[in-house]
């Protein structure tokens, strides 16, 4: 199988793609997903809907870079990410990470590489909508802190 | 001539998120004698306005040459495409 990234406004069907993913290599013994969805509260608001907003090519260029790495670092043999832009309701599914390998533990680890990766070096933004009105979420520095422990430094929050 | 050669580069610039708001714009085009990513973001932040209140030091912001990730040291160079946005929130 392959390593693709898909942006899509369109929701998306686990089961199809954890299916797709696997089907025709009889090499995989294991298949490790995240799948990140919408809460209904965030820092103490309740959110009434989020607006995801993207950086058109260099989306997919950062998402593909970091699946390169986790090649190199992981003995994987395939690997889909998705991720949904445009208005997305509490629930609704954001971003699906899956991987696979001959055992789960290369699987994994690259699974959540992939989505440590993901949430510091890919321009995404979210802008909430709450009963204060519309705001852009904070980056956190836990985010910046859980690239770190796979050696790669994160300044995702640092100010200059 | 007393030595600094400046060299006159078309950039194509775009705005994300929060900094796009402030902007006012999604992206533009400037003809631009800044020779780094630093230099462009100051040159940019002397327009004052919103340029000023969105990419002031201090302020986390993120910067894109020809979409990677780039130090304010990043050298720019004819056509290239560079992006300013706040701290990445996807996920």
């Amino acid at each position: 199988m392959s390593f693709t990234v898909s942006i899509q406004t369109q929701d998306f069907d686990v089961s199809q793609e954890l299916a797709a993913l696997r089907t025709g290599d009889a090499r995989v013994g294991a298949v490790c997903s995240f799948l990140g969805t919408v809460r209904e509260r965030n820092d103490g608001s309740s959110v009434a809907s989020m607006a995801l907003e993207h950086y058109p090519g260099m989306t997919e260029k950062s998402i593909s870079a970091m699946m390169d790495e986790a090649k190199k670092r992981f003995d994987i043999f395939a690997a889909r990410v998705i991720h949904r832009v445009g208005l997305l309701q509490p629930e609704d599914q954001i971003v699906f990470v899956a991987v696979t390998s001959a055992h789960r533990g290369e699987s994994f680890k690259a699974c959540e590489f992939l989505m440590d990766y993901l949430k510091t070096q890919a321009p995404f933004w979210k802008k909430e909508v709450t009963p204060e009105g519309a705001r852009w979420v904070d980056a956190r520095v836990s985010d910046d802190q859980a690239l770190a422990r796979w050696g790669i430094a994160a300044t995702n929050t640092v100010a200059k | 001539m007393s030595g600094t050669l400046h060299v006159t580069l078309n950039i194509n610039l775009k705005y994300f998120a929060s900094i796009r708001e402030a902007i006012g714009l999604g992206g533009e085009s400037v003809v631009t004698q800044a020779a780094t990513l630093q230099a462009l973001r100051d040159e940019l932040i002397a327009r004052g306005g919103g340029y000023a209140d969105a990419l002031a030091h201090g302020r986390a912001v993120r910067m894109a040459l020809n979409q990677d990730l780039c130090q304010e040291s990043a050298a720019l160079s004819e056509g290239c495409e560079v992006a300013f946005f706040p701290p990445v929130t996807g996920g």
